[in-house]
């Protein structure tokens, strides 16, 4: 850090160069090694979910009557083996990782939404209001996220568009609670009472001093929000109550690979491998986010 | 303190209410209802059975006719097995489910505790590296996929351990799926002890404690390790709901009787009224035990009992 600031100090003698606090939180994060690799390797996964279901060797539907459950081969390209159906694996797992990796995302946006939306909110509002909002947060969250997202599905049906609506409708509680904690701590702050008294309004103060101030612990818990969500759509697919067919998931896959995973181990283990190594790669990409955003650390 | 207690208790009775009221609600919005199988009916048959289960009340009727069941202990009729209650599917289940998850928070916590207090003691050594990588992994695989793993194994390779079945809870058929059940909470809660140890390691009172003389094991079992317990205590809450819902996991994958495995298949069949009586169960236990781990956190921290 002090080394840090040196090199800062004597570039500065000679080209002053305005760094923002976001330039330095990237220069963080690329110096966290963990955080750099896990980076490169779901860029890859994520190039890989993109491009093999267009162009890899082997359509995803397509049946290969006299080539069922056969193990990983280079022969004839199956390079991840058969399922019982004689359908290609590597194109099933990866077109599961397509299907995964949205759900990931998109269920993310929808909590982040509507988390960020609750929590400034009720920060803002503070006083009652703000009190019984919280209140409200406490109480959903007695009980465990998966038996409210199955109860939401079991309602209101498993299709794919009411899976991630379904599962983004309960996760946004923690996002409302960083975020109304944050929004008053930031409240309270003098700057925030100058650029008030210099008669800025209210959605300028949102704008410039509330959000920026937010968006680092809301990007981080997004981070850590994605892999959770993904694994809980698996939980859902594993108990047949996820997406439907024709549509797969890597959840959907190894409830499918358990079944026959003592003839046929590597239906059960190529999507799993994917799925731990995705867990594995979100938990240290939040990680180094936070070690590259959290002020406290500085 | 029973101040403290009853402030707590005065937030569990309300907590329950909005539940109730909130599944309540949403079983009342989902579409279809429990006669819509029975097409060549009579509409004046329809129209006494909707009558007979009060199907014709409005919604709040309806919500307090459930609520007084409730108090009662009548959690209503299975949609799908005419002969069961809710109730009697619950009695059935709970048991099984309560042993697993018991038996794996109890395995969860001693372990991982043992584990973390180890790694911490031996702070960067091979063993504390080996210890925080296996507790890394273990938290990041899934449930869904180490409890295949672990049938594979012991199950069908070693054929040492049945791999589904309850057989009246006997000791064989309990162990893979209490293993699988106890895999994450033994690696979180090893990294939160060893987390809390380090931390407390380096404190000035344990300082004092070495300063004054005192024997290396009476530091830690006195000073050090007594401030690793908060943490592991607040974590207690989540990890209780963690072992809940990989308990519908195991359940289904080991094909054992508990709620979980009765609450995925009332879902599937849209059994309303037992998903309902599940989650209020659920629900119930998860206050209660928060309630329990809240009591115990104010006698482990007093800083807590003013607040």
């Amino acid at each position: 850090m002090s080394a840090d600031a040196n090199q800062t100090r004597k570039a500065g003698a000679a080209t002053f160069r305005k760094r923002s606090l976001w330039h330095d939180a990237r220069d963080r994060f690329m110096a966290n090694r963990a955080a750099m690799i896990s980076t490169g390797i779901m860029l890859t996964i994520v190039v890989l979910a993109i491009i093999v279901p267009i162009w890899g060797p082997h359509p995803l539907e397509e049946v290969y009557w006299d080539r069922m459950m056969i193990a990983p081969t280079l022969e004839n390209n199956h390079w991840f083996g058969t399922d019982v159906n004689g359908r290609d694996m590597f194109a099933r797992v990866f077109y599961g990782a397509r299907i995964s990796l949205t759900i990931g995302v998109l269920t993310t946006l929808v909590a982040m939404t509507i988390g960020v939306t609750y929590g400034a909110v009720a920060g803002y509002a503070g006083g009652r209001i703000g009190a019984v909002m919280m209140r409200f947060v406490d109480i959903v969250y007695a009980v465990p996220a998966l038996f409210l997202i199955i109860v939401l599905v079991s309602v209101f049906g498993n299709n794919f568009i009411l899976v991630f609506i379904s599962i983004g409708a309960v996760e946004w509680l923690t996002m409302a609670r960083i975020v109304r904690g944050q929004t008053l701590s930031i409240k309270e702050k003098d700057y925030l009472e100058a650029a008030r008294a210099l008669g800025l309004p209210a959605s300028a103060v949102l704008v410039r001093y509330i959000i920026p101030n937010v968006l680092g612990p809301v990007i981080v818990y997004a981070t850590l929000l994605i892999p959770i969500n993904i694994l809980v759509e698996s939980y859902l697919s594993f108990l047949g109550l996820g997406v439907q067919e024709p549509f797969t998931s890597w959840g959907r896959l190894i409830s499918q690979g358990a079944k026959e995973m003592e003839m046929a181990p590597w239906l059960l283990l190529a999507p799993a491998v994917f799925l731990t190594v995705t867990m594995f790669c979100f938990n240290f990409i939040g990680d180094g986010l936070r070690d590259a955003l959290d002020p406290k650390d500085r | 303190m029973p101040g403290y207690i009853i402030r707590r208790l005065f937030f569990a009775i309300p907590t329950m209410f909005v539940i109730i009221l909130l599944t309540f609600l949403l079983m009342h919005m989902a579409p279809g209802g429990p006669f819509d199988d029975l097409v060549d009916i009579d509409p004046e048959v329809l129209a006494n059975l909707r009558a007979a289960y009060n199907l014709d009340d409005t919604v709040w009727k309806q919500f307090l006719a459930y609520l007084g069941g409730l108090l009662q202990g009548d959690l209503g009729p299975s949609l799908v097995y005419r002969e069961q209650t809710v109730g009697h599917i619950i009695a059935v289940g709970l048991p099984v489910s309560v042993t697993i998850g018991l038996s794996a928070m109890t395995i969860g916590l001693s372990i991982g505790l043992v584990c973390g207090i180890v790694a911490a003691l031996k702070h960067n050594s091979v063993l504390d590296y080996t210890l925080m990588a296996a507790a890394m992994t273990g938290v990041a695989v899934p449930t869904f996929v180490t409890a295949p793993l672990l049938i594979l194994i012991f199950g069908l390779y070693l054929s040492w351990l049945p791999i589904s079945g309850w057989n009246g809870g006997q000791i064989q058929h309990l162990i893979l799926p209490v293993t699988a059940l106890a895999i994450p909470k033994i690696a979180a809660i090893a990294r939160i002890a060893r987390g809390a140890m380090l931390e407390s390691i380096n404190t000035d009172y344990v300082r004092t404690a070495r300063a004054k003389g005192l024997g290396e094991f009476k530091v830690i079992v006195h000073h050090v390790l007594r401030p690793v317990f908060i943490p592991i205590t607040s974590y207690l809450g989540p990890a209780i709901a963690g072992v809940m819902t990989g308990s519908v996991i195991i359940e289904k994958i080991f094909g054992l009787p508990g709620i979980g495995r009765a609450f995925v298949d009332a879902a599937l069949n849209r059994d309303y009224p037992v998903v309902m009586g599940i989650v209020i169960v659920y629900a119930a236990f998860i206050v209660l035990l928060n309630l329990i781990v809240d009591i115990l956190y104010g006698f482990l921290d007093p800083r807590i009992r003013q607040t």
